[in-house]
Order: structure tokens, then C-alpha cells, then sequence
């Protein structure tokens, strides 16, 4: 049984075309007729056929003219043009393909061979409208998509300043990530990510990605200890043969220190601003997804930076840009781009432009990112603070916590996240989560650090002591056979204001405290150094009283809230 | 861009050579040498050769194939890369799960 067609047949010769009609209405379709090329346009344009039969010699209008003006009625709507002809040489049928047409048919008429393109032809008009069906769905669900991929990923880094992005894209997503936030303490966190292809699949990776940067950056983990959790993720969501390409980057912008792990992308640069160089800071890791093996690694890069200094990541489309003829960018351009700068403002805007320039302004045939952190001072207003504006009342409320982390935690755990998981849910103290952060992550890692592993901080005075100090801290933990760190919190509160008092106690020898003067002012913490360094001077600054206890090897701290904004500079 | 595949005079160890190329477009032909290479084969050699350029992909097929022979008990060499080649397989770090030559 065939379906029933509406097919249109212009023929100026009225004989054959009503025997064709003839023919067409008793395999059970409508047709319509015309009879020139310009008929048969605006029949088609007013009645909307679903095939057409077009004798190719017409007057006024002849079949080919008006194959061509059909087509483009039609516009991305399927419509078959047989042509008709009596025209047998293999030139003419040619050009009869050439001007549109889908196919011919030899005059006179075979019946069977009539019913078997008819038929085909409607099959055919079947799949395109699935198609056109299938494809409108694609776009529905992609827009959908889009959107929950930018509210998942573009979350939060608007307020970034001294962080500048490029994403372009020749896909309606990017396999190109750029994420970022701060983190509790200030620091900021900043991660590259270039999944294997692009569009939809891409998007997809991207999503654990996002959530589990944001996530564990706002609770305060580590780096490291994120870049393993994303890792982990990515292992076990991606297919084997995708994944990640990332850079990673921590920057304190109190103690001037960057941190990256660069895994699978082209060396990122370091910039220096005073002296105009670079220094190139090479993937020494496998990228994200690939394995939790023991081939997975966190080697990073450390260093110092001065306000000025910008770090520069980028996806491989930046170095793989190509030129009309097929050249690639390559890192010598790169280099001479940095080379030509004269001041560092225009660097970022200069990369961009050169690669642009060398492609020609062709569209780019990979995902072209470029991101560059500059090191500024911290913020001068941290999002907690910003959130302590809307705070809730609070509720009066009097408790005391202790936590007791013996070795294997010392060794293998950041406790942080944890702590700062218990002060964000306690009203009041929830809008200082920042300045707490840096209180007890002070107060841990000087525990830690000179307490159970005896380090001496006049080690990290120099540039080069500095990467010794943290060498020896890893290698000191490595061999810790015995440790221990007690941390208790005890608050007092009414309604509106409240006291916490902050006892850290460590297993370590302590030190001879009777010459350090227990609240020093915030100007003299700044020059003092043997036992404290610029943390501790910060501490003494947020703390009403900072005092040690016992052999030296006990430290309290009095914290009084509500407190007044954390300085620009300090 | 082609694949070919050649096993040892044991049978042991499959060479697989990639000539031009070695993109996306590869994939079922690459898939399909090593899918359909005798049971008894326990090593494989990817002669780059005659490869003139290594993409993202390109490395995931890779993956793929460590994957079929066995994870981090597969025996998979890369050999005679040319400096691009060679370049990407380093970015990558893919040293660490391949034997490179």
C-alpha cells in the first residue's frame, strides 16, 4: 500500500502530461499540474507539493530554471524534482542533476519504473523530516544542556580580578574549562582543563570537574587533594579513551607563593615583571582521567612571585594554531611575544592578537584558551565577609570541641576541611570562616611544622632555603614515627557577640617562651622571625591574645566576634 | 592515514604501523588490528615511522589498546617517533604507560 503523495507535474505538452497524470492518480496520489516552468514555480509555492515532475524543454520558464527557484523555496525542506525528458544522451540527463534535480525519467513512461521512484522518493522525504525532527530535539537539549553547563561551570570567578580569560570555541561547548575561586583563606585556586574533543562529550567531563573544584576549594582542601579527587572522578566517569589535559594553580597572594600541577598541556610560562623574563614550567604529570594508578603523580611546580608577576596556562590550540598554510604557532612565536612586550598590562591582549594575526583570522580548528593570573595583594573584601552582611540573628550558645590528630593524620591528612566544615555550621561564627581559617591553619601548620617535626623557619627566609624547607617537611613526614596535635575550641556567646578560645598543643619539644612577650603588637609581629613568620604576625593581628603555655609546646588564642573586616594589607 | 599489521615469526608480538596522520580517522582500523590479532600475541610495537602527526584521539586509542592488552600489565612499545610525534607523547607524559623509543 503506498502512501498517498502530492505531486506536482508541469508539462507545456498537454498529451503527455495527462497521460502522466493518469498514470500518477491511479497509483493513488494528487497531482496538481502546470503547464511552463513559471507555473510550476508558483504552483509549488502556494500548494507546497511533496514531489515534483518537471519536463526539462518548457516555455517561458524551462525545467532547469525552475528546478533552481523550486530549491530555494524549499529551503532546508526535502523536495525530489524527477525530471522528465526525451532526452537520452548522457550530457543532457547530466545537466539535469546539475541544476538540482534528484532524478529522471525517460519519456515515454514505464509504469513500473514511474511506481518504484515515486515510492522511493517518498521514503526518502520520510528520513529527511525524521531527520529535521531529530535534529530541532538536538538543539532543544543542547540549549538545556548549555545552560546547566554554564551555570555549572561559570559559577563564581566573576569577581576575580587580577584573573584574565580567553575561551574560544569552534563547538557549541567548550572542550576548553577555565575555573576558578577562592578559596577560605584568600588563596586562590585556578584550573585549566582541555578534555579530548569537543562539544557535548566534553561538557560532560566538565561537570564533575566543576563541582568538585568549587566544592573542595570553598571547604578549604589542598591542591593536591583536589587535583586526586578530580582525578579519581574523571577515571571512573570517562570512557578509557578520553580525558583531561589540566593545569592546576594555588596562589597565596600573603605569602607570594604559586603552585601548579601541569598535567598533559605545553609548558605554562611564568612571568617575571621587573626583569621582563619568563621561566617555562614543563607537564610533569599524566592528565586528568587517565589512571589512579601508581603512574599517576602530583609533582608540582612552586615558586615565588612578586606583585606584578603573571602566570600564563593555555590549551594545546594556542601553540597548535595554524596559518593558512598549515604552519603551526608553534613556541618560538610564543616566546617572541614575550620577548617583543614592553610593559606587562598588554601581554595577555598581545598573545591573543598574534595568534589571531597568524591564523589569519581564520576560525581556529582546536579550542584557542589563554588565562593569566596575575599576583596582586589578597582581596581586600573576601566573599565571607561579604556574606556576613546577610547573616541570620544569632543564637547564644556556650560549647567546647576537641579534636585529637595522631600520626597517620598528621601524615596523610589535611584536617582543615574538617574543621572549617564544623565552624561553618556554627551561627555567628560562620561569617568569619576566612579569618578562622587563617588562624588555625597557622596555628596547625606551626604545630606541625615546629612542633612535631622540629623544622626551623629561618630556612624559608631565602628564595632557595625556601624549596629546602618544604622539601625537608616532606621528608620529615615521610619518616614521622610518632606525633601527635590536640586542637580545642571553646566558645562563650550571647545574642550578638561571643569569645572562642583556640588551644593547640603538639608532641614536640616547644621552646623557651619566656623571652617572646605574649601579645606583641601588630607592627613588632611583622619583624618577628625565628619562631613565627608573617602567619603568626596575622594571627597576633586578628586575636585579641595569643599566648604560649607549658614547655612552649601549647599555643592559646582569644578570638572576639563580631570583628571588623580583615585589612587590605597586612 | 593506514594501519598495517604484521606479527613476529612466533606470533608472539604484533607490530603495527601508522603511516601519515594518526587521528580520529583511524579509529576502526586501529580498533580492528589489534581486536583481531591472534590470541597468543603478549607484546605490541607501534611503529611511527611513517606517522607525521599524533592527536588527542590518537593518544586515546592508545589508552585503548593498553586497556585490550591488559592495563598496567600490558607490554606496549612506541618506536621511531619523529620530533612532533615525540613532543606530544612527552607533553602527554604518556612515559609513564608506554615504553617509548
Amino acid at each position: 500500500m503506498t502512501e498517498c503523495l502530492r505531486i506536482l507535474i508541469a508539462d507545456d505538452n498537454q498529451t503527455d502530461r495527462m497521460i502522466l497524470s493518469a498514470i500518477v492518480r491511479k497509483e493513488g496520489h494528487i497531482v496538481l499540474e502546470a503547464a511552463d516552468g513559471q507555473e510550476a514555480t508558483a504552483v509549488y509555492e502556494a500548494e507546497r507539493p511533496d514531489l515534483v515532475l518537471l519536463d526539462v524543454l518548457m516555455p517561458v520558464l524551462d525545467g532547469l530554471e525552475a528546478a533552481r527557484a523550486i530549491k530555494q523555496l524549499a529551503g532546508d525542506e526535502l523536495v525530489p524534482v524527477i525530471f522528465l525528458t526525451s532526452l537520452q544522451d548522457a550530457d543532457s540527463l547530466a545537466s539535469c542533476l546539475h541544476a538540482g534535480g534528484d532524478d529522471f525519467l525517460s519519456k515515454p513512461y514505464n509504469r513500473v519504473i514511474l511506481r518504484a521512484k515515486i515510492s522511493a522518493f517518498g521514503r526518502m522525504r520520510h528520513m529527511h523530516a525524521a531527520l529535521q525532527a531529530n535534529h530541532r530535539q538536538l538543539l532543544l537539549e543542547q540549549a538545556v544542556a548549555k545552560k546547566v553547563y554554564d551555570n555549572v561551570t561559570h559559577a563564581g570567578y566573576i569577581r576575580i580580578d587580577n584573573l584574565r580569560y580567553s575561551l574560544s570555541s569552534r563547538a557549541m561547548f567548550n572542550g576548553d574549562t577555565v575555573l576558578a575561586r577562592m578559596r577560605p583563606d584568600g588563596g586562590l585556586h585556578v584550573l585549566l582543563g582541555d578534555f579530548t574533543g569537543h562539544g557535548l562529550p566534553a561538557a560532560i567531563g566538565a561537570m564533575p570537574l566543576a563541582e568538585t573544584f568549587y566544592g573542595m576549594t570553598s571547604k578549604g582542601f589542598e591542591l593536591e587533594e583536589i587535583i586526586r579527587e578530580m582525578n579519581r572522578k574523571l577515571t571512573r566517569v570517562l570512557p578509557t579513551n578520553f580525558f583531561c589535559c589540566a593545569v592546576a594553580l594555588h596562589m597565596d597572594m600573603r605569602e607570594k607563593i604559586g603552585r601548579a600541577w601541569v598535567g598533559g598541556v605545553p609548558d605554562c610560562f611564568l612571568y617575571h615583571a621587573a626583569g621582563g623574563d619568563i621561566t617555562a614550567l614543563p607537564p610533569l604529570n599524566l592528565p586528568l582521567g587517565v589512571t589512579e594508578g601508581h603512574q599517576f603523580s602530583l609533582r608540582m611546580h612552586e615558586f615565588a612571585m612578586r606583585n606584578q608577576d603573571r602566570f600564563f596556562m593555555w590549551s594545546d590550540g594556542i601553540v597548535e594554531a595554524e596559518n593558512p598554510d598549515g604552519e603551526l604557532f608553534g613556541e618560538d612565536r610564543l616566546r617572541a611575544v614575550f620577548a617583543r612586550a614592553d610593559v606587562p598590562e598588554t601581554l595577555f591582549d598581545d598573545l591573543l592578537a598574534a595568534v589571531g594575526r597568524f591564523q589569519a583570522n581564520r576560525a581556529s580548528t582546536d579550542d584557542t584558551t589563554l588565562v593569566e593570573v596575575m599576583m596582586t595583594d589578597p582581596p581586600a573584601d573576601d566573599l565571607a565577609a561579604a556574606q556576613a552582611e546577610d547573616r541570620q540573628p544569632y543564637v547564644a550558645l556556650d560549647w567546647q570541641v576537641s579534636f585529637v590528630f595522631p600520626t597517620l593524620t598528621l601524615k596523610h591528612h589535611n584536617p582543615m576541611p574538617l574543621i572549617m566544615h564544623v565552624l561553618s555550621e556554627t551561627d555567628g561564627l560562620n561569617a568569619y570562616s576566612s579569618q578562622l581559617y587563617t588562624i588555625i591553619s597557622e596555628l596547625y601548620s606551626n604545630a606541625l611544622e615546629h612542633g612535631v617535626l622540629g623544622l626551623d623557619s629561618r630556612l624559608k627566609s631565602t628564595g632557595e632555603g625556601f624549596g629546602r624547607y618544604y622539601q625537608e617537611r616532606q621528608e620529615r613526614l615521610e619518616r614521622l614515627a610518632s606525633g601527635r596535635i590536640e586542637l580545642t575550641m571553646r566558645q562563650t556567646a550571647d545574642g550578638n557577640s561571643g569569645l572562642l578560645t583556640i588551644r593547640m598543643e603538639d608532641s614536640g619539644a616547644g621552646f623557651d617562651h619566656g623571652r617572646q612577650p605574649a601579645s606583641l603588637p601588630a607592627a613588632a609581629a611583622a619583624a618577628e622571625t625565628p619562631l613565627a613568620g608573617r602567619g603568626m604576625g596575622l594571627v597576633r593581628e586578628l586575636c585579641s591574645r595569643v599566648e604560649y603555655l607549658g614547655k612552649g609546646n601549647i599555643v592559646e588564642v582569644d578570638f572576639h566576634w563580631p570583628q571588623r573586616r580583615l585589612g587590605t594589607r597586612i | 592515514m593506514t594501519v598495517t599489521a604484521h606479527p613476529s615469526s612466533d606470533g608472539t608480538e604484533l607490530t603495527i604501523k601508522v603511516t601519515g596522520r594518526f587521528d580520529f580517522s583511524a579509529h576502526q582500523e586501529f580498533r580492528e588490528t589489534y581486536e583481531s590479532a591472534p590470541a597468543q600475541v603478549r607484546a605490541y610495537n607501534i611503529d611511527m615511522t611513517d606517522a607525521t602527526y599524533l592527536d588527542s584521539s590518537a593518544l586515546g586509542m592508545l589508552l585503548l589498546l593498553r586497556d585490550h592488552a591488559g592495563g598496567d600489565s600490558a607490554r606496549i612499545s612506541i618506536v621511531n617517533c619523529n620530533p612532533d610525534v615525540r613532543k606530544i607523547l612527552n607533553i602527554s607524559n604518556f612515559g609513564q604507560l608506554f615504553n617509548i623509543e
